[in-house]
């Protein structure tokens, strides 16, 4: 049951990629045409812009998103003792080497992790995570964040974050373009590639829509398999339920980065962003419906 | 035409050979990993119990008839030759853990004690060691399943059984330990 569902989670999270590339390919081809005449010209840039921006985030990711949190360092055991040895727990049984940890000052329960690869990578929790949980919840909470890191699923995150800011760079050259000066025969031959005009004007509105239909669906597969794999960890679902439990319970977050929003646990806007209005646009699964899996396994 | 059809499938053979033997001494590698972090985990327990002892030493006629069995386990434990009986040694274990256990549920009826900084302390270490302990069993047994399984399957039994790998035995679980695995002193902390 558990291997079955991580197997279909990471098959999943391949064409979710893929889909991001094809994506990212075909916006740029768009903006190209409707801007410059060329779809060449588009998809070069597009594909160059999204690899620079990937490998920027891969290189600087922990500093980054750490910075975005306002998270601060824990270099010392003595700072958070508990803490510290249950990362150490999680790292000996994963097999990973010890992520760097960070503590963010607020008072919502929540927790997240991030880097590279398992060599470059950390783990924030918030104070008011470490005061209401327990040691059996918190190792839980970690067990889940350090099977992010061991699954890989942190380079897929920072890679999302990478391309869809890439995404929204090449539509704003391109409008940028087009309104300062841009391809000069624009108002010649016009008829003939009328429909391909409005194709690709489409693609260009519709694709950030689909670009963040696509980044939370890959988030709610990622926390579904975390949770599964956490627990493989713990060998405790129930330390990870009662965590959630409480965890949902909790304030909304006071002051997060929307670009790094769905590395969280749980929802930092607790249901109050302004995407909530369907389930497609969630960026996690509702609790209940990862605890009905928990309970399953 | 045939020379090169048949250098090839040896050169195919050879380098699944190698694929596999490498694999097979990682899996066998993590097994050996996995027993020496518990031993880590044991030399360091053994190091804190002194500690322990000293410190519940000032409150008079606290548990000593445990605390002398604490002292008992950890010497034998101590005793104990490294690359003897792995599951022998973690039979003295887990009776350790279990009078480790009992003194610190004790240790509610001594709020002076409990209120004690260094106690409070020595009990987030012991708890994580013990914690370390489980956690590197369960890595160690799901080593150990894995490295037999590969050593059973096809082709890998060949190259198993020409290199002399055998199957390695699990670490038992002890029965009061099989619905949860780790200690959790942190109830007595939060109290």
């Amino acid at each position: 049951m558990l291997f079955d569902q991580i197997a279909m989670n990471k098959r999943r999270t391949i064409y979710l990629i893929i889909a991001f590339i094809l994506l990212l390919a075909l916006i740029g081809m768009a903006v190209g045409y409707a801007f410059f005449r060329s779809a060449m010209i588009g998809f070069i840039l597009a594909l160059g812009i999204g690899l620079i921006y990937a490998v920027i985030m891969i290189n600087q990711s922990i500093n980054v998103v750490m910075q975005m949190n306002h998270g601060h360092e824990i270099k010392n055991k003595d700072d958070a003792p508990q803490l510290f040895d249950i990362v150490s727990d999680m790292a000996l049984v994963a097999r990973i080497p010890m992520p760097r940890i960070f503590i963010i000052d607020d008072d919502s329960p929540n927790a997240f992790a991030t880097g590279n690869d398992p060599k470059h990578s950390a783990v924030a929790v918030t104070s008011g995570l470490l005061s209401i949980l327990n040691r059996e919840e918190l190792e839980g909470v970690i067990g889940h964040e350090v099977s992010h890191i061991r699954n890989y699923d942190i380079r897929l995150s920072t890679i999302g974050i990478a391309l869809s800011s890439a995404i929204s760079l090449i539509i704003d050259i391109g409008y940028n373009s087009f309104f300062w000066g841009g391809s000069r025969d624009r108002d010649n031959n016009d008829d003939d590639n009328i429909l391909a005009m409005i194709g690709s004007i489409l693609v260009i509105i519709l694709g950030p829509l689909a670009t963040a239909i696509a980044q939370m669906a890959l988030s709610r597969n990622r926390e579904y398999l975390a949770d599964a794999s956490g627990v493989e960890l713990t060998r405790n679902p129930m330390g990870l339920i009662n965590a959630l439990k409480k965890i949902s319970k909790g304030e909304p977050m006071h002051d997060v980065n929307p670009d790094s929003a769905d590395l969280y646990i749980d929802d930092p806007y607790k249901g109050k962003s302004k995407f909530s209005f369907t389930e497609l646009f969630d960026t996690h699964p509702s609790i209940e419906k990862r605890i009905n899996r928990l309970e399953k396994m | 035409m045939i020379t090169i059809i048949v250098i090839a499938i040896i050169a195919i053979i050879i380098i699944t050979w190698i694929v596999i033997y490498n694999r097979l001494v990682r899996a066998s590698t993590y097994v050996d990993e996995s027993w020496s972090q518990i031993d880590v985990q044991l030399k360091r327990r053994n190091d804190l119990i002194p500690n322990l002892i000293s410190t519940t030493k000032g409150y008079a006629n606290y548990e000593q008839s445990t605390l002398t069995k604490v002292t008992q386990l950890r010497q034998q434990l101590v005793s104990m030759d490294d690359n003897g009986d792995r599951n022998q040694m973690m039979h003295v274990s887990d009776q350790l853990s279990n009078t480790l256990k009992s003194i610190f549920a004790v240790s509610e009826n001594y709020p002076e004690l409990k209120a004690n900084n260094q106690f409070q302390q020595l009990m987030e270490e012991l708890s994580n060691t013990e914690n370390k302990i489980a956690y590197s069993r369960q890595l160690y047994n799901s080593s150990v399943a894995s490295f037999n399984m590969k050593i059973k399957t096809f082709p890998a039994n060949l190259i198993a059984g020409h290199h002399h790998f055998i199957k390695r035995d699990y670490l038992e679980v002890p029965s009061n330990e099989k619905q949860t695995p780790h200690v959790n002193f942190d109830e007595f902390n939060q109290k």
